[in-house]
């Protein structure tokens, strides 16, 4: 009888093509996701050897990161901004690659069209050179970020030479105390397990907690595993997945998306299947969780203060803590709901979904943003977007004053023109805090949306459960 | 992809933690579209103020450092973002290698990509090679990746592990495509096997 598995062994053993010698194999990839800024050297690298694409019809690219999210009808002022952005339609043109360009109906950021679409799919490998690719993962699809020259390997031959990273389980069995969300679950697992906590791993979080989580909650949690090391963070599919994924344009039909059922059904890790490393995080009484410092493991309760170097575990990270004191401008022992926030950005592969988008809005109903802030808010589709204004949750925000945004990577990376400014605080909903991330200089606090939203009204960060 | 077989030069100590790709190099740096010309933007806020002069300061300003082909790094090098501009910036700059006690997964597969050589070392190794790289006098190291040993200035040396596929490739300069092609047939069955279990990853 064959050993238990775990969900990633079972993705892994089944796409198998080859296993060479010392460890290294041949896997396959069903899954390829491109943006425009990632992708142009990959696919010079196939014209310069008069290579082809594979499997065009398992490629999908989207333009997403350099994209204004102003209107684009005018097009895109910044040259080079624009010359990357269409070189990925005339690269997808020239290798027939489908492709979702800066106006298509269908565009978005690229870890939101994926699932959007049913391009993702669980038991699937599912690449992208974008190290969130990791979201992917909470489809229990072995998701993950390469580089470009990897990225032109799929393309020429739909696989990856890699080796087998380890098994990780994250548990977290208690229920989320009410007012902390997806977001607040893996700030805290971070926090704990440190930025190279998982490291050589692929993690599997289990547990009541994120069986709790929607799918969209869960594409949050998966979003920022690379920020904890590991590059993919997998979550098994359940009813709620297929719940989420029937009916999506590419999701299988009829016949065949009840034999896919039936094959994802089989994928959750087995009883007494084994793991190189598990931890168990305790969340019954976690608060709210924001970032102080330029790492996402620099991770505090809203309730907590800004910590001291003194009490760091060693030299290099005492260190590190007083760089980042002095990059963010804070003071040891300050409490967190004292400091002030200059910019709001909501948005991003980690939160720009409609749920996202409408406990954002539930909070601001009714409020206006403070005068020191400038906040705004940018959809993670087009799709998204449409059905937002639906809602109505657009006028919440523009009549709260935010600015109400397009589609794309926006504020996250300070790439497209939207940035924060020189020495600005920013509370972002995105999933990166390093050192000029959002803009030169630029300071920023990751939060939930929810926070985001309240740190908006109040002009300083809070703990949403007392604002009210 | 170029050969590395042995390199000696000048090492520059980088002693801290968690170091980043958007500190190696920020992302209105990735509009390029080609692979190379990243040298000059190397660490680009680290190393120039906005106005685009020099931060005195910072290594890779400072004499023998302009001439850094060997980075001594402390842990965690290279974690964030996927980028491979990363590589190709330290590639480009002149460092074709990097010392650390550990490196980010996805980064440390790019090196081997484009001829970098990320070499992993114990604590009190890394020490001992920062201290030799802090020392302005005399900071060169020469790293041999067929003894797989760094030659200390005082004629020490360190010995590294390295998986001996990866150090295959970078000994012989090899092409990941070509080698996988040469199993195209592998693949072919892998998908018609597929195709048949899994129809509807297929149109």
């Amino acid at each position: 009888m064959a050993a238990p598995r775990t969900l990633f062994d079972k993705i892994w053993d089944s796409h198998l093509v080859d296993t060479l010698d010392d460890g290294l194999n041949i896997l396959y990839i069903d899954r390829h996701l491109l943006h425009e800024v990632l992708s142009p050297q990959a696919f010079e690298g196939l014209r310069m050897e008069g290579r082809t694409v594979r499997r065009t019809e398992a490629t999908l690219a989207v333009a997403d990161h350099n994209v204004p999210t102003t209107d684009r009808s005018k097009g895109i002022e910044d040259p080079e901004s624009r010359l990357q952005v269409e070189t990925l339609s005339i690269n997808c043109k020239e290798f027939g690659v489908p492709i979702f360009d800066m106006l298509d109906p269908r565009q978005g950021i690229v870890h939101v069209i994926g699932p959007e679409q049913g391009f993702t799919l669980p038991g699937t490998t599912v690449v992208c050179c974008d190290s969130h690719t990791a979201t992917h993962g909470a489809f229990g699809a072995l998701a993950f970020g390469i580089g470009t020259s990897e990225g032109e390997h799929v393309l020429a031959t739909q696989t990856l030479r890699t080796s087998k990273p380890k098994n990780m389980r994250v548990l977290v069995d208690d229920p989320l105390p009410v007012g902390c969300t997806g977001k607040d679950l893996i700030l805290a697992i971070i926090g704990q397990i440190g930025t190279a906590g998982g490291t050589g791993h692929v993690i599997e979080f289990c547990g009541q907690a994120i069986r709790d989580l929607s799918m969209e909650g869960r594409m949050t949690v998966s979003n920022m595993t690379i920020e904890g090391g590991a590059r993919a963070g997998l979550i098994a599919p359940d009813e709620k997945t297929f719940e989420y994924l029937k009916g999506r344009p590419m999701a299988p039909k009829g016949a065949q998306w009840e034999a896919a059922v039936a094959h994802w059904k089989t994928l959750p890790s087995d009883d007494g299947a084994t793991y190189d490393r598990e931890i168990k995080i305790d969340v019954a009484n976690i608060a709210p969780q924001v970032t102080w410092g330029t790492s996402p493991e620099d991770v505090v309760p809203i309730t907590g203060r800004v910590p001291d170097p003194k009490d760091a575990e060693s030299d290099a990270k005492r260190s590190a803590m007083k760089r980042s004191l002095e990059y963010m401008g804070l003071t040891p022992g300050t409490p967190m709901t004292e400091i002030e926030i200059d910019n709001v950005f909501i948005g991003s592969c980690t939160n720009s979904r409609i749920e996202d988008l409408r406990a954002a809005a539930e909070i601001v109903k009714g409020r206006k943003v403070a005068d020191r802030v400038s906040a705004m808010v940018s959809p993670g589709s087009t799709i998204i977007k449409e059905q937002a204004e639906e809602e109505g949750l657009d006028r919440v925000f523009i009549e709260a004053g935010f600015e109400w945004r397009e589609a794309g990577c926006s504020m996250c990376l300070g790439m497209n023109p939207d940035r924060v400014p020189a020495g600005k605080r920013c509370a972002s909903t995105s999933n990166r805090n390093f050192e000029g991330r959002q803009g030169r200089d630029a300071r920023t606090h990751l939060v939930s949306p929810a926070m985001a939203a309240a740190a908006a009204v109040h002009g300083r960060l809070v703990d949403v459960r007392d604002a009210d | 992809m170029e050969k590395f077989t042995k390199l000696s030069g000048v090492a520059a100590p980088m002693d801290m933690i968690n170091i980043d790709t958007d500190q190696i190099i920020p992302k209105l740096h990735l509009r390029t579209i080609k692979r190379t010309g990243l040298g000059k933007v190397l660490f680009d806020e680290l190393r120039f103020k906005p106005d685009g002069s020099e931060i005195p300061e910072f290594i890779l300003n400072q004499e023998p450092y302009r001439q850094t082909k060997i980075i001594v790094a402390g842990d965690n090098f290279g974690c964030g973002s996927s980028r491979e501009h990363a590589p190709w910036a330290l590639l480009d700059f002149g460092v074709r290698c990097v010392i650390s006690t550990s490196f980010a997964d996805i980064f440390y597969n790019n090196c081997f990509k484009n001829g970098i050589l990320p070499v992993t070392v114990t604590k009190d190794q890394l020490d001992a090679l920062m201290a030799d790289a802090s020392d302005r006098e005399n900071p060169e190291l020469t790293v041999d990746l067929e003894t797989q040993t760094i030659t200390r200035p005082n004629g020490a040396t360190v010995s590294f592990e390295i998986d001996e596929f990866r150090r295959e490739c970078l000994l012989n300069g090899l092409d990941d495509i070509g080698l996988t092609l040469q199993k195209v047939e592998k693949i072919d069955s892998y998908e018609a096997q597929q195709r048949e279990s899994q129809p509807w990853l297929y149109r």
